[in-house]
């Protein structure tokens, strides 16, 4: 009971004692505000500007979001294809590996070439940069059906449709569920590169603006609202995942 | 009159021709309702023999007849059991079982309908092999010898006529064995099914056994065949006397020899 509280109480306690150390060392040091804002600096922030805050923060999430969940769906179904046959899986994993590599940044500007600045490329590149995570997720669960059950059911003269239905389909889905955790956060990512680089809206844009005035506390803010969107999501994903695949999580390994 | 399982002059590598082969010239014949085990040392291409009786892999050479027909496609009135009882984490213990009705026609047509009366079937297998009760309990809740024994009921559900064991009690402590080749037994006896068991336990083959076939090392062909005449229904007890022993004796004797 006692350690179960702990548990609980804990992400609060290290979170606070960041701060507190953060807020200290600025004290302390006489970091320059404009250097490094304290964190009361940053809250203050947040209540002078909460009106745009939010309004931004929720531009981020939204595009964010939408590049999301194509990537879900294009993950999904480019990672079962892959999964499927081996031949695929060889043809295109060195493709997707390479297209990986390249760093979204840079994808950007070709983004803003064929659609413009703004909503389009900060959902398209929240999608490219998240869905690879969720492929090689699905395609490795897929990959790793134990031989002798794909014999039993083989024997029983179940296609490989069945065996995809069966049995490929459910074992991937803790690999599928896990990944989105991966995914979400990268996909912030994603929409934030773009919005820094062609937009006029969203936490990217409200950041550069920030900057481009030296307000350090309201950047520090854009980055703490970031946060707080992204540990929410992860937090929601990684629901998501107990809930689905309650089956697979029965390790006792992280629970001391 | 023809055997239940024909293997005719078999040779099967899996790479192609170009690999070593699995078995080479590998005749063996079994028939309805016998129980067969088929011994060797490690490495002889006892799996091989089973992939090949059911249909999922196919020799370059010489012929595999099973129930009079060749072996063309996956048999289809086989059930399998392996080392590993590989049941599915994410399913109950009486949904695992009804996975292969999920599977084989006509179950599969009527899995809505009946439903029901598959459950119950299912909760019959489960209490002949001492289960009773157990079937809403996840696999993993279930200690390795009940595993194992839901991988054999798995085998069983949809009544194949022929039931192919690789090395399934292997992984099991000495007790749990035992324990279960006298549930292997009485289903044998019961149902009259066809078994092909694999193994390396010259005991188990010996107790268990109509016929006990000897393969050779790598490539695998059968070396001796040896009929077991010990009275049924065989007690555990069996398995101290004598008799049994200088089987076991010279069994052991034969697979120092294809070792060398």
């Amino acid at each position: 009971m006692s350690s179960n509280l702990a548990v609980r109480l804990a992400p609060w306690l290290y979170t606070a004692t960041l701060f507190i150390v953060w807020e200290a060392a600025c004290r302390l040091f006489k970091i320059p505000t404009f250097f490094l804002p304290p964190p009361t600096a940053i809250a203050n922030a947040f209540v002078e500007y909460w009106t745009p805050i939010y309004r931004h923060s929720l531009y981020t999430l939204s595009t964010t979001l939408i590049g999301f969940g194509m990537a879900v769906g294009f993950g999904l179904l480019l990672g079962l294809v892959v999964g499927w046959s081996r031949s695929i899986y060889a043809g295109l994993y060195p493709l997707m590996i390479g297209f990986n590599a390249i760093p979204k940044v840079a994808v950007v500007p070709i983004l803003v070439l064929w659609f413009g600045i703004g909503f389009v490329p900060a959902v398209l590149t929240a999608f490219l940069i998240s869905f690879f995570p969720i492929v090689v997720n699905v395609a490795t669960g897929l990959a790793t059906i134990e031989p002798e059950l794909e014999d039993v059911l083989k024997a029983l003269g179940a296609s490989k449709l069945d065996i995809m239905r069966k049995v490929g389909i459910p074992r991937t889905l803790p690999y599928f569920f896990g990944s989105l955790k991966v995914a979400i956060t990268l996909a912030f990512v994603g929409s934030v590169i773009s919005e820094s680089i062609a937009s006029n809206y969203g936490i990217g844009n409200l950041m550069l603006q920030a900057q481009a005035q030296f307000q350090v506390p309201l950047i520090f803010a854009g980055l703490v609202a970031l946060a707080v969107e992204g540990i929410v999501m992860y937090w929601l994903m990684a629901i998501l995942e107990a809930r689905m695949t309650g089956w697979a999580q029965r390790s006792g390994f992280a629970q001391a | 009159m023809s055997a239940f399982i024909t293997l005719d002059g078999v040779s099967h590598a899996y790479g192609g021709l170009t690999t070593a082969p699995a078995v080479e010239g590998l005749s063996i014949a079994i028939e309805e309702g016998e129980f067969a085990a088929v011994v060797g040392p490690s490495g002889c291409g006892k799996s091989t023999l089973m992939k090949l009786a059911t249909g999922l892999q196919f020799p370059f050479k010489g012929s595999v007849k099973v129930a009079g027909e060749m072996v063309t496609k996956p048999v289809k009135i086989a059930g399998m059991a392996f080392q590993a009882p590989t049941l599915l984490p994410w399913r109950t213990t009486l949904e695992n079982l009804l996975l292969p009705l999920e599977i084989v026609e006509p179950h599969r047509s009527e899995m809505r309908r009946r439903r029901v009366e598959y459950a119950a079937r299912a909760e019959n297998l489960l209490t002949s092999v001492g289960l009773r009760g157990q079937g809403e309990k996840y696999p993993w809740e279930l200690s390795g010898g009940m595993q194992q024994r839901t991988s054999l009921c798995r085998a069983l559900i949809h009544e194949p006529k022929l039931l192919m064991l690789d090395e399934p009690f292997g992984a099991l402590d000495a007790f749990t064995r035992e324990e279960l080749w006298c549930v292997i037994r009485d289903l044998h006896a019961a149902r009259k099914i066809t078994i092909c068991l694999v193994t390396h336990d010259l005991r188990e083959a010996v107790f268990l056994a109509d016929r006990v076939f000897v393969m050779s090392a790598r490539p695998g062909r059968v070396l001796v065949e040896r009929k077991i005449d010990l009275p049924r229904p065989r007690d555990l007890d069996v398995t101290f006397t004598p008799e049994f022993q200088d089987i076991v004796q010279e069994m052991r004797s034969h697979i120092v020899r294809a070792r060398q």
